[in-house]
C-alpha cells in the first residue's frame, strides 16, 4: 500500500541530540531486558549458583556434564522432538490441503470457513485444559503422545491455516493450469507444483508451530503423565519442584540446553523472512 | 508431500473462473464434494480437538464431574448449581479483578505502549543500537515459557537480581512474590511479551509514509503534534489488531504466574487460568473449574467477535 518506506527522516535540525536521547533510552531498555537473562548464564556456568547473579568464581561446564544424562535430558528432549515435530507435521500437511481449496477455487463457504478460522485463532486455550482433560479422560486418550499431538495441532492449525492460504495465494495459478490442461488432477497439481513453489512459506508454518510446541508447557503438563512421555517443558519444571535444595546451577544449565534449539530456528526464520514479522500477513488479513 | 485422500477428480479443470455449462446437475455437486475433500482432515481435527472441548465445557459445567471418587466415571447433571457456587465464591470476583487488572497493567498499558514507545525511538536511533534492543526484547519472548518464568522467578526472589540492582543504588528491595506478587508478575509479563508490540509497531511505522510526517514537520508541527495527529491515526489499525491480540494472549497466561507464584501467597496472584486449574486438579472438582474455563471461554469469545467485526477478513 504504501509507497518506499524510508527508514528515517531525511533532513532535520534536531536529529543529532534526539538520536542521542533516543539511542540511549534505547540502550537502558535493552539492559533492562538483558538483566534477566544474564542469571540464567552465568548460573549455567557456575557450579555454586543461587539466584543471585554472580561472576562465577570459576568457569565451568560441570553443570552441563552432570544433566547431559539419558534421564534428565536426553529422553525428555527426544520426547519435546517427537511432540513438536509430530504436532508440526500434522498441522503442516492438514493445513496444506485445508488451504488448497480455499486458496484456488471461490466457494459459499469460504468466507465462513475463514471467520470460524480466525476466531479459533482467538480462542484462550488455557481455558479449555480443563475441559480437554476431562473429555481425555472420557476417551481414555490421557496419557497418550498422539492424542496430545493432534489436540496441539488442532490448536495451531486456525493460524497456519491462515498463514498457508496466504502464502499459497501468492503462487500464481497459471502453472496449475498447464498442469491441468496435461491432464493432473488437482491433488497432483498440489502435490508437483504448489507445494514445492511454496517450499519456504511451509518452512515458515512448520518452524512456528514446531517453536510453539516446543515451548508450550501447560497442555503436555495436563495431558502427559508418565514420566518417560513428558517432553522437556515439563521434565524441567518437575525437575525445578521435586528436590528441597533446587540445584540452581543444573536447572540454568538444563534451561539453556531447552532453550537453544528455539533460539536457532527463531534467528532461521527470522534471516528468511528477511527480519519482517512472521505474523504481518495473517493480521493484514 | 503426503498421500492426499486419494480423490478421483473427475473434473480436470478446477480454475478460478469457470467455463461455462460444465456438466449436469449432479456432476457439479460431485465436483464440489471432491474440491471440499481435502479440508477433511483440517476439520476433522479442528471439530474433534478444538470445537469439542468447547462444547464439552459448556455442558460439564452443568454436571458435578470430579478427578476421584464416585463422580470421576458418572457426572450427574446439577443444573447451574457450579455457577451459583461460583458467584457466591469470594475468591470469584477476586480473580475477576486480578485478571483485569493482569491484562490491563502487563498487556494494554505495559507491553502496548512499551512497544510503541520502542518501535518509535528505534526509527530514530542508529542501526546497531536499535539492533540490540530489538535482539533483547525479542530474546525475552523465544525463549521457552517455562523458561522464562523461571528467569524470571530468580530476578524477583527474595535475594535475585532485581534487589541485588536495588541494593547496588542503596535501596532495600521488597520480597517481590510474597509482598507485591500482582506486580512481579505483571512485570514479568511485560518483560516476556512486549516483543510482540515491538514487532507489530515496527512493521505498522514502516508503513508510514515519510513525505506525511516531514510535510508536517515543515508546517511547524512538533514531535508530540506529529505523533499524535498523523503517526498514530495512521497506524489505527495495527493498534486495534495488537491490542485484542495481546488482551487474547495474556488472558490466557497461566505457566508464568504458575511458576513464581502458583497464584499464592493466599490467593493475592489467582487469575481466573490459575484458579480453574487449581480447582480442578488441587481440588479434583472437574465441574467446577470447568465452569471457570466456561466463563473464560464466553470472556475470550466476546474479545474475539470485537475484534474479528474490527478485522473483516476475507473481503472477496
Amino acid at each position: 500500500m504504501a509507497p518506499r518506506a524510508v527508514p528515517t527522516s531525511i533532513a532535520s535540525p534536531r536529529k543529532d541530540v534526539s538520536a542521542l536521547v533516543s539511542n540511549g533510552i534505547l540502550i537502558v531498555i535493552a539492559l533492562c531486558f538483558l538483566l534477566p537473562l544474564a542469571w540464567l548464564v552465568l548460573a549455567s556456568l557456575d557450579v555454586k549458583a543461587s539466584y543471585q547473579t554472580q561472576l562465577p568464581a570459576e568457569l565451568s561446564l560441570a553443570n552441563f556434564t552432570a544433566v547431559l544424562t539419558p534421564g534428565l535430558t536426553f529422553l525428555p528432549l527426544w520426547n519435546s522432538v517427537l511432540l513438536s515435530g509430530g504436532t508440526a507435521i500434522v498441522t503442516v500437511v492438514a493445513s496444506v490441503l485445508a488451504a488448497y481449496p480455499l486458496s484456488r477455487y471461490t466457494m459459499r463457504f469460504n468466507k465462513p470457513f475463514m471467520y470460524a478460522i480466525l476466531f479459533g485463532t482467538c480462542l484462550p486455550i488455557t481455558a479449555i485444559m480443563v475441559p480437554v482433560y476431562s473429555l481425555f479422560v472420557r476417551m481414555n486418550l490421557l496419557d497418550s503422545l498422539p492424542a496430545t499431538i493432534f489436540f496441539m495441532a488442532a490448536t495451531s492449525l486456525p493460524m497456519a491455516i491462515w498463514m498457508t492460504k496466504n502464502f499459497m495465494d501468492s503462487v500464481p495459478i497459471s502453472l496449475e493450469e498447464a498442469a491441468w490442461v496435461d491432464g493432473a488432477s488437482a491433488m497432483n497439481a498440489l502435490r508437483r507444483i504448489v507445494v514445492p513453489l511454496m517450499r519456504p512459506g511451509l518452512g515458515v508454518v512448520f518452524i512456528f508451530v514446531f517453536i510453539q510446541a516446543w515451548g508450550n508447557f501447560f497442555v503436555p503438563f495436563v495431558l502427559l503423565l508418565s514420566p518417560g512421555k513428558q517432553p522437556a517443558a515439563v521434565s524441567i519444571y518437575s525437575f525445578f519442584g521435586q528436590y528441597g535444595a533446587i540445584a540452581y546451577g543444573q536447572l540454568a544449565a538444563f534451561s539453556v540446553l531447552y532453550s537453544v534449539p528455539v533460539i536457532l530456528l527463531y534467528v532461521l526464520v527470522s534471516r528468511g523472512m528477511g527480519g519482517s514479522f512472521t505474523m504481518s500477513g495473517a493480521i493484514k488479513g | 508431500m503426503t498421500a492426499g485422500p486419494g480423490v478421483p477428480t473427475r473434473e480436470p479443470s478446477p480454475a478460478r473462473s469457470e467455463p461455462a455449462g460444465s456438466g449436469s446437475r449432479r456432476g457439479s455437486r460431485l465436483r464440489t464434494l471432491t474440491r471440499v475433500l481435502p479440508l477433511g482432515p483440517a476439520t476433522a481435527l479442528l471439530a474433534v480437538f478444538l470445537l469439542g472441548p468447547v462444547l464439552w465445557s459448556f455442558y460439564g459445567s452443568f454436571t458435578n464431574a470430579a478427578l476421584t471418587g464416585a463422580h470421576a466415571r458418572s457426572q450427574d447433571w446439577i443444573g447451574l448449581d457450579n455457577y451459583a457456587r461460583l458467584f457466591a465464591d469470594p475468591v470469584f470476583p477476586l480473580s475477576l479483578w486480578l485478571t483485569v487488572l493482569f491484562v490491563v497493567a502487563s498487556a494494554i498499558l505495559g507491553q502496548n505502549f512499551l512497544g510503541l514507545g520502542i518501535a518509535l525511538l528505534m526509527n530514530r536511533a542508529n542501526r546497531v543500537v536499535s539492533g540490540i534492543v530489538g535482539t533483547a526484547v525479542v530474546s525475552a519472548w523465544v525463549l521457552p515459557e517455562i523458561v522464562a518464568a523461571f528467569v524470571a522467578y530468580a530476578y524477583f526472589s527474595k535475594d535475585g537480581t532485581l534487589n541485588q540492582v536495588l541494593a547496588g543504588f542503596g535501596m532495600t528491595g521488597a520480597n517481590w512474590l510474597y509482598s507485591l506478587p500482582m506486580l512481579a508478575v505483571v512485570l514479568a509479563n511485560v518483560w516476556r511479551g512486549t516483543a510482540f508490540s515491538m514487532m507489530v509497531y515496527r512493521a505498522a511505522l514502516n508503513d508510514v509514509p515519510v513525505e506525511v510526517t516531514e510535510a508536517a514537520m515543515i508546517d511547524g508541527a512538533g514531535g508530540i503534534t506529529r505523533l499524535t495527529l498523523i503517526t498514530i491515526p495512521m497506524i489505527k489499525n495495527s493498534i486495534t489488531t495488537n491490542l485484542m491480540l495481546i488482551t487474547l494472549q495474556t488472558l490466557s497466561v497461566f505457566t508464568l504466574i504458575w511458576v513464581m507464584t502458583a497464584g499464592g501467597p493466599g490467593n493475592q496472584s489467582t487469575t481466573l487460568p490459575v484458579m480453574a486449574f487449581q480447582e480442578a486438579f488441587k481440588f479434583s472438582d472437574i465441574g467446577y473449574g470447568t465452569a471457570i474455563a466456561t466463563v473464560m471461554l464466553l470472556i475470550g469469545a466476546v474479545f474475539s467477535i470485537v475484534y474479528i467485526r474490527a478485522l473483516r477478513p476475507g473481503k472477496e
